[in-house]
């Protein structure tokens, strides 16, 4: 299939999916899907609409600003605790599926896969729960006295019976002594889980920042570096943190998958912040780099490609001696993902994927499957802003159908017209698929594998792509009985 | 360094000495206790395995640590799927939706419809009508329902959302679309009770709105509605089926989600299975409708017993005593004779249970989950000779519950030595399994932690089962459910068995080939 037929098929398929909708809907809908190009002008990357309200009555596959505030930014912060705030459900839905791993003893001195819940009652919603949460901070202190601070993560019914709960912070702050960070992170703000890393940023930037304790006795060096917006997935961060020790660099701070609130709270002392996921950690970026005078950087350490040029690009930050060790660290990693490309690129290379992730990775792995040789030809995220898109638009290849906030009923439509070999996506889409018989995996979660950050996790990701579009499994779907094909 | 031809993910990766040094410089950077002073975790790890620790823990009053239990939503949404071709519509955040469909997918392996009308700030603070006038609409085009069950997040009941009122608003605006479409509504707010609660309020919302009034009631001679309750196994709604197939084929079952859960592959269906909604539609017209599930169905109870004047029973069909009288129940109301398939099957039970008995026999065993899954469960325990030592049950209703358990616990010649724990979580059971600990643990994911801290090893039974694959497609009910229940136990404490005596030299002269 050229690149002409692709387009044309991919135009194809937003008209017929927008055909369903009634007409309100029909529009809306219109303007977050799209194709673009490494040549197109003014193409998708530009032009779709994002980080707009979902409509109503489809099965979307964004979450809320809760599960952007604890679920991703604060969650990982192994030595605090994270209250969930309100009614029982959010704590118990978002507890321990991320995997953001980390090292310690959980429920003494470290707390990631824990659901602490001030589970709210009738009583609570009608009198306020104000009482009751300072109560909970005191038990939490007395139970758990490891604890390095505690955040408060708000759910829907916080903002709307109008509790305090900074009030609550602060006083308990002023009595323990310890951190205690209220964020109003209510499920229902904003559109997705994107308001919930910014406000989870803000509280960062008002709350840790300001927290000069561990920065004043903090001893420097040159090298300094910290990882913002690597939240440690199978291990993603530590993939990532030996590569930066390797060339020379001094890994100050995880942000925040296997981070401890001290690490928080020194960050500031870095010479360079380098942001992987841009979407859910640029706003503390900028504010290091306006309040501090740090510069950020973006990065990507998605497959060899990707990762050996941003190697470069940090090393040549820190000058000369730095890049020189780059290079041979290049050089040693490079020879074994040589073997891993050749060992895989044969059974994976012109394989279709499609691709439907959160606010990074729909563009930033679009490398490592590049160089396996499999072929990107659909990518959309839950809830990226425009100038995600923008970013896109530098990863592409080729022909791709750009989708926006892509609910099920769509995503389902696209696969069955463009019939990808691979697609990739979250856990409430892996089944449909593997049930047309199409391979899948899920990019959140590394469907239980990983680490995919660096050039060790790069052997893991491409052996993770054979198993799933090599596997024998998928020759079974067709009973030999049958005579034509089930489910294509 | 990765070694090209054995390439490991991060389980054996990180043990590489180069990670392992990576990792142990970290903690120049960390202020995690374990970095700064290991000894001290040692001190606080070892206190909270104490008697003072237990105390204290015990009296908590505003933190919930690690329960056993979801939200009301949750329930709503499994009793909606049990009707044929019926979207579940959650009137709230879509952030709920996403929270739920991921739940019961990680837990089924299997994906799972449903929708949201996404309300936001804006909705907060005009009301969700905008987003159900659309949101009804885009369902109906999009899915093709024959039938939208819409139920509430915590924010929409928060705001005071008037269902009623909003349905009948949405289809007067819908332009005739939604003219023919039965659109059911229960109000399921998170912060009244757990998942079963909302499972109930769906229930009998969803009976209630299709059926006609008590006036129009047309007794169906013979006919009999068995409503599950809650089942997270499916298997356990098949074997339900199958025995009341023995007595009577006017025997319906109401809500059954058993293949919605459980499609094979081939090409993906939105819908599967469920009840016909023409049998939905005229549950009012059965003689007798039975509860499986006594605690998941209090409301809807008052409706078949108060408003349709119909019988209404509650069986427990786990374990033996559990089917018996289930069996029975049916033969009473259908004056029919149990079959002889049935009795192979007892039979077959009894025999399984006296082969396998002296492994289950005065075992120390704690368990957690639902109140009507721990009743049926810990008779099985006691009907086996297991002392059910910690019976913990987060949701447990205030009324009657307690009593009920008392009673088939008081049946064990062991009944001093157990105990009943309402409205208590997992970190309470930690503290009562380092104070009074048990051979056994019974439940679901969440005790795998308690396993880690305690050793006590986890027999996976219960709700949600997220790191073990399939259990949730066998039975749990009926003789043959009660022989998977003895095949997992009884196998479970075998492999412990083999576990404590496989050091060659040492503990290996009880590593038996034969038991």
């Amino acid at each position: 299939m050229g690149p002409e037929t692709l387009e044309a098929l991919q135009k194809e398929a937003i008209e017929e999916v927008l055909e369903v909708y009634p007409a309100k809907a029909a529009k809306n809908r219109a303007k977050h899907l799209g194709v673009d190009s490494p040549e197109g002008v003014k193409g998708a990357c530009d032009k779709t609409r994002s980080n707009k309200q979902t409509v109503p009555g489809v099965m979307s596959q964004r979450g809320c600003a809760y599960a952007g505030s604890k679920g991703v930014v604060w969650g990982p912060i192994k030595d605090m605790i994270h209250i969930s705030h309100g009614p029982i459900g959010c704590g118990q839905y978002s507890r321990g599926g991320r995997r953001n791993y980390y090292i310690g003893t959980t429920g003494v001195d470290t707390f990631v896969t824990m659901n602490f819940s001030t589970d709210f009652s009738e009583k609570d919603i009608v009198f306020g729960g104000d009482t009751k949460l300072k109560k909970a901070l005191t038990e939490i202190d007395e139970l758990f006295p490891l604890n390095n601070g505690i955040s408060i993560q708000s759910e829907c019914p916080i903002g709307l019976i109008g509790d305090d709960i900074q009030a609550v912070a602060k006083v308990h702050k002023k009595e323990s002594s310890k951190p205690t960070i209220a964020v109003s992170c209510e499920g229902f703000r904003g559109v997705s889980q994107s308001l919930g890393h910014h406000l989870a940023n803000d509280a960062i930037r008002d709350e840790v920042m300001t927290d000069t304790s561990a920065r004043s006795e903090f001893e420097s060096t040159d090298y300094d570096v910290a990882i913002i917006g690597d939240y440690n997935i199978g291990g993603d961060a530590w993939a990532t943190r030996i590569l930066l020790e390797e060339i020379g660099l001094r890994v100050i701070a995880q942000w925040s998958g296997d981070a401890t609130y001290k690490e928080m709270a020194i960050a500031p002392k870095a010479k360079l912040n380098l942001l992987h996921c841009y979407r859910s950690m640029n706003y503390i970026s900028r504010h290091m780099e306006q309040e501090f005078n740090i510069p950020w950087m973006e990065y990507n350490f998605f497959g060899p490609s990707k990762t050996t040029e941003s190697l470069r690009k940090i090393a040549e930050f820190f000058g000369e001696e730095v890049q020189a060790k780059a290079e041979e660290v290049i050089a040693k990693y490079t020879a074994m993902t040589d073997a891993v490309i050749a060992k895989y690129k044969p059974v994976l290379e012109g394989k279709k994927v499609m691709l439907y992730v959160g606010g990074l990775r729909p563009r930033h792995v679009i490398g490592a499957y590049e160089d396996l040789g499999m072929e990107i030809i659909g990518t959309g995220y839950e809830f990226a802003h425009g100038d995600d898109y923008k970013r896109t638009k530098e990863d592409i290849e080729r022909s791709t159908l750009i989708y926006d906030d892509v609910n099920e009923y769509e995503l389902e439509k696209f696969v069955h017209k463009l019939k990808p070999d691979l697609v990739a996506a979250g856990v409430k889409e892996k089944y449909v698929f593997q049930k047309m018989g199409l391979p899948f995996r899920q990019m959140h979660s590394w469907d239980y594998s990983g680490p995919y950050h660096g050039y060790d996790a790069f052997a893991v990701f491409a052996k993770d792509m054979d198993l799933a579009m090599n596997s024998p499994v998928w020759n079974h779907t067709k009973a030999p009985w049958e005579k034509e094909e089930v489910g294509a | 360094m990765q070694d090209v031809d054995k390439i490991v993910n991060g389980q054996k990766l990180f043990l590489k000495d180069e990670y392992q040094t990576s990792l142990a410089a970290k903690k120049e950077f960390e202020s995690a206790m374990g970095a700064i002073n290991p000894a001290k975790v040692d001190e606080v790890q070892e206190w909270t395995k104490s008697w003072d620790y237990r105390e204290k823990n015990l009296a908590r009053e505003a933190i919930t640590v690690n329960p056993a239990k979801a939200c009301q939503p949750l329930g709503a949404i499994m009793a909606a799927l049990g009707f044929e071709n019926t979207m579940p519509y959650v009137h709230g955040s879509h952030g709920c939706v996403a929270y739920f469909r991921s739940y019961f997918t990680r837990h089924f392996k299997e994906p799972t419809p449903c929708v949201s009308d996404s309300m936001s700030e804006s909705a907060a603070v005009f009301g969700g009508l905008a987003n159900m006038k659309d949101g009804l609409r885009n369902c109906n085009a999009m899915y093709k329902p024959e039938h939208i069950a819409v139920s509430t997040t915590c924010m929409a009941e928060v705001i005071g959302d008037d269902l009623n009122a909003f349905v009948v608003g949405a289809r007067e605006e819908a332009e005739g679309e939604l003219d023919d479409l039965p659109i059911t509504y229960a109000h399921t707010p998170s912060f009244v009770g757990s998942h079963i609660t909302g499972y109930d309020n769906m229930m009998k919302a969803m009976l209630e709105q299709l059926n006609p009034p008590k006036s129009e009631r047309v007794v169906d001679e013979g006919r009999i509605n068995i409503i599950p309750g809650f089942e997270p196994y499916l298997g356990s709604l098949a074997e339900v089926k199958e025995i009341a197939a023995e007595f009577s084929d006017k025997i319906v079952m109401i809500g059954d989600h058993e293949e919605q859960w459980n499609t094979g592959a081939g090409d993906y269906k939105l819908y599967a299975g469920g009840t016909p909604m023409d049998v939905a539609k005229t549950a009012i017209n059965a003689e007798t409708t039975i509860s499986l599930q006594k605690y998941s169905t209090v409301q809807t109870a008052k409706t078949i017993k108060n408003k349709w004047k119909q019988g209404y029973e509650t069986c427990n069909p786990i374990g033996l005593a559990g089917t018996d009288e289930f069996v029975m129940k049916l033969s009473e109301l259908t004056g029919k004779e149990v079959s002889e398939k049935l009795k192979t099957e007892r039979a077959q039970l009894v025999d399984a249970m006296q082969d396998s008995y002296p492994y289950m026999h005065g075992k120390k065993i704690a368990i957690y989950g639902d109140p009507d899954f721990l009743l049926g469960m810990v008779s099985f325990l006691v009907e086996m000779g297991a002392i059910p030592t910690h019976v913990l049950c987060n949701n447990a209703p205030r009324k009657g519950w307690e009593k009920d358990m008392q009673e088939i616990i008081d049946k064990s010649p062991w009944a001093k030595d157990c105990q009943i724990w309402p409205a208590k979580d997992l970190w309470h059971l930690r503290s009562l399994l380092f104070t009074e600990p048990v051979d056994f643990m019974i439940g679901n994911v969440y005790g795998k932690e308690l396993y880690r801290d305690t050793k006590t090893p986890l027999i996976r039974i219960g709700f949600p089962i997220f790191d073990r694959h399939h259990l949730h497609r066998y039975s749990m009910s009926g003789y043959k459910g009660a022989l998977n229940l003895l095949t997992w136990i009884t196998n479970g404490i075998l492999d412990q068995l083999d576990e404590e005596t496989k050091d060659i030299g040492e503990t290996d002269y009880f590593f038996d080939a034969v038991r």
